[in-house]
């Protein structure tokens, strides 16, 4: 029986052969679904419950959004090309994704978290830090309270997920993967050094590939070797703040508390193309709506922002982003669309085949406080009025009924 | 070439000629100054296809000639040289010059004279003004002058010529500065406008502050390959310029100015100064100044929910129904500090239309109507 069967046949104990250890002073949970648009597609087809599932986003050009267990084990991953997942699992039924199913079956896991403790982090859709402190008289021991939600998780949703149970959250969310799928592991207070130290750099929560590259070229490979390093070799190598923070890391030290309701930093979208695009009138046309969705997602959420980014991946793969800061916050597709494209225009790009192009909103703030300065010459309140407009009109009667003239697509004649 | 000059004479001089070089060069040779020395002077210039600067000062000259040398680094040493006469010279057939000032020295290098474009032939006189009026009047509406290169059009300020009236005007769109004033025609049927770049203007009319009497000079129609020079004579030295006029259609301004106000708010100025310019410490980048009118009074405030707040109240004269208003703290100080009257007069429509700042000498006084700055609000929330 391979361990994602034992998970799968709903044993609601920890998978054999994880400890469950002394979880005394372990406060922090890190609850993370297992493959959770594949699971969630599974609820829609249960015969295909134990088989290779590939869930991917853009038809044949698309990314793999998530893959069951059954895939991952030939080699599969989000964010890899579909056609390379393809290749690599011939056998996989290849689904489109239902992000309104994802997004309803996500606020149903976070109102469980929500019943356990207000202190909640959600990191994602399908993740979140929980500080449990002080649920601890009512609801039990931090282990008793991981168990607890997974089996409430599957039982309301019908999915499963890993919960990590630690004393930071970093060795929280580092334990979560290793008891991966459908599992629970605990990693006691005084054994955070024992768990930590073997593991490869590349596991720590903040090392991406620039880091992990500058690191290997210092000779270090594992969270010991990084430990063992004086941290002024690490601050001279990644910079002083990252340098020092991972190496307070290494040694188990994460001083980051779980903050409930973290403001959304940002709102993006991107989009790849259904073939590759050298025409700058059809990426402005994707800019547009690009923007047009951004903007409609910020006044929904009452959020404004002031940098506007861009970011144009290439046939090659090459990726660039480009930003500008505007003097004042907006939610206005308009304004959103007028700074994407003088983004792009900008690159100067002769003809360039663009993969994706996407646009983002950041440094957002609470667009019921935001000030407007007006201007003399033309009224920028009608525009967002206009918009507004078309919200409502969306809302009652599906997205993109209201849009602009060049993105509505006219039958062939 | 061999010369004797006085040192704050020629610093003041190379300093002229060599303010609007610019800081990259289309050309090497553009980023050169050209001394000319002949009998009795001698003629500093500088040019850089936009704009030309020219001045003449006395000099005791012992041997004619003229070469061309980098203007940043000339402006950079005569601006550090001790108090004593400056005797410059050139060795080497001209591909060196040295410049002598009590025991220091320099030695330059100069740049090829042959490569070096002629300067735009002054074009012919329109008419003058005293150069304080006309330093006073563009340092008003430069305040207003746009910074976004992307939108050039609002980088410049307009004139307007209609007979012995001159108008400027400069929009940034977020406010707009108008300034109406008197000057001494060529030719009393008049009438033209011409676009020229802020900041150089700004520049110019500050340097040409000191002058008796600043001559306007046009071309032609006043656009497209326009040019607008200005010449001002202050003390021994004589001063010109000229700029190329910018193309493009200036915003139809004069329909912006409100016809009416439905209240009108009279506040002394520098308490009003004082006053934003202390609330406006607590309002970070971007967040406004709310302004409260009653009779009798008006409440400034800044800063909201949980962050830093301030309120002041001071005395106002205030005709209309109270009012509530917000503005950009700078934009609002700029045009209150532009003014440079004892009253500062505001008069409204509502919170979410232009307000228009004028002076007045006394409370009880007509507004002085030759300068008016339009602000736009910012609205609040929603």
């Amino acid at each position: 029986m391979t361990k994602q069967q034992l998970g799968r046949s709903g044993a609601r104990s920890p998978a054999q052969g994880y400890p469950r250890g002394d979880d005394a002073g372990c406060h922090v949970l890190h609850v993370d679904m297992d493959a959770f648009y594949a699971s969630v597609e599974l609820l829609r087809h249960p015969e295909l419950v134990g088989t290779p599932v590939i869930v991917a986003g853009g038809g044949t050009r698309g990314v793999v959004l998530s893959a069951t267990y059954e895939a991952r084990a030939l080699g599969v991953h989000s964010a890899m090309p579909a056609s390379r997942a393809r290749r690599l699992c011939p056998s996989a039924t290849f689904l489109a994704p239902h992000h309104d199913d994802y997004a309803r079956i996500s606020a149903g896991v976070m109102a469980i978290f929500g019943s356990v403790t207000p202190h909640v982090e959600p990191l994602s859709l399908d993740e979140a830090f929980l500080d449990v402190s002080g649920a601890l008289r009512r609801l039990g021991s931090p282990s008793q309270i991981g168990e607890q939600i997974r089996t409430t998780v599957q039982d309301e949703q019908g999915i499963t997920c890993s919960v990590g149970v630690a004393s930071t959250k970093f060795v929280a969310k580092l334990a979560s993967g290793r008891c991966k799928p459908d599992g629970l592991l605990v990693v006691p207070a005084d054994q955070v050094i024992e768990f930590l130290h073997p593991l490869q750099i590349g596991a720590l929560w903040g090392v991406g590939d620039k880091t992990e590259e500058a690191l290997h070229r210092l000779g270090l490979r594992t969270v010991a070797d990084l430990a063992n390093t004086p941290v002024g070799t690490l601050e001279r190598a990644l910079g002083h703040a990252a340098g020092r923070h991972l190496w307070q890391l290494a040694w188990g030290r994460d001083e980051r508390t779980v903050v409930p309701d973290v403001q959304e930093k940002s709102i993006g979208r991107d989009r790849t193309f259904e073939t590759d695009v050298d025409d700058p009138a059809v990426v402005h046309r994707e800019l547009l709506a690009s923007s047009q969705s951004v903007a409609s997602q910020l006044r929904a959420r009452a959020l404004a922002g002031r940098t506007i980014a861009i970011k144009v991946r290439f046939a090659d793969f090459t990726t660039i982003t480009r930003s500008r800061t505007l003097s004042h916050p907006t939610d206005v597709a308009r304004d959103i669309y007028a700074t994407a494209v003088a983004l792009f225009d900008a690159l100067g790009l002769d003809r360039a085949r663009v993969r994706l192009v996407g646009v983002r909103v950041e440094g957002l703030v609470d667009g019921s406080t935001v000030a407007h300065q007006l201007t003399l010459d033309e009224r920028p309140e009608a525009w967002r009025a206009a918009e507004r407009a078309a919200d409502q009109a969306a809302d009652r009667f599906g997205r993109g009924v209201v849009r602009p003239a060049s993105l509505v697509e006219i039958p062939d004649p | 070439m061999k010369f004797r000059v006085e040192r704050d004479v020629f610093a003041e001089a190379v300093a002229w000629a060599a303010r609007s070089l610019p800081s990259r060069p289309p050309l090497p040779v553009l980023a050169g100054l050209l001394i000319d020395a002949q009998e009795g002077g001698l003629t500093l210039s500088s040019f850089d296809y936009e704009v030309s600067a020219r001045v003449e000062v006395e000099a005791d000259v012992s041997e004619p000639g003229s070469i061309l040398v980098s203007g940043r680094l000339l402006a950079d040493i005569t601006r550090s040289l001790p108090d004593r006469p400056v005797e410059m010279s050139t060795e080497e057939g001209d591909r060196k010059a040295q410049l002598v000032c009590g025991s220091s020295k320099f030695s330059l290098q100069t740049l090829p004279r042959e490569d070096y474009p002629s300067l735009p032939v002054m074009p012919d006189a329109a008419g003058t003004l005293p150069g304080a009026e006309f330093a006073a009047a563009v340092a008003q509406v430069a305040v207003a002058v746009g910074r976004d290169d992307t939108l050039p059009v609002l980088t410049g300020i307009r004139v307007e010529f209609e007979g012995d009236r001159l108008v400027l005007a400069a929009t940034d769109r977020y406010r707009l500065a108008v300034r109406e004033l008197h000057w001494v025609p060529g030719r009393t049927d008049l009438t033209t406008v011409a676009l020229v770049q802020g900041r150089s203007l700004a520049d110019t009319a500050r340097a040409l502050g000191d002058a008796e009497s600043v001559t306007i000079a046009l071309t032609g129609s006043g656009s497209g390959e326009g040019l607008i020079g200005f010449e001002g004579a202050a003390g021994k030295e004589s001063r010109r310029t000229t700029n190329r006029l910018l193309d493009g259609e200036f915003p139809k301004y004069r329909a912006l100015l409100p016809a009416e106000a439905s209240s009108v708010a009279v506040i002394e100025s520098s308490a009003l100064l004082e006053t934003v310019k202390r609330v406006a410490l607590v309002a970070d980048r971007n967040t406004p100044v709310r302004l409260a009118f009653e009779e009798g009074q008006l409440v400034v405030e800044a800063g909201a929910g949980d962050e830093a707040q301030a309120v002041e109240s001071l005395e106002c004269g205030y005709t209309g129904e109270a009012l509530t208003i917000a503005f950009n703290p700078q934009f609002l100080q700029e045009g209150i500090a532009a003014l440079g009257t004892a009253y500062t007069e505001i008069s409204f429509t509502t919170s979410t239309k232009p307000a228009v700042i004028a002076g007045r000498t006394e409370p009880e006084s007509a507004s002085d109507g030759s300068y008016r700055y339009l602000i736009m609000p910012v609205r609040l929330s929603g």
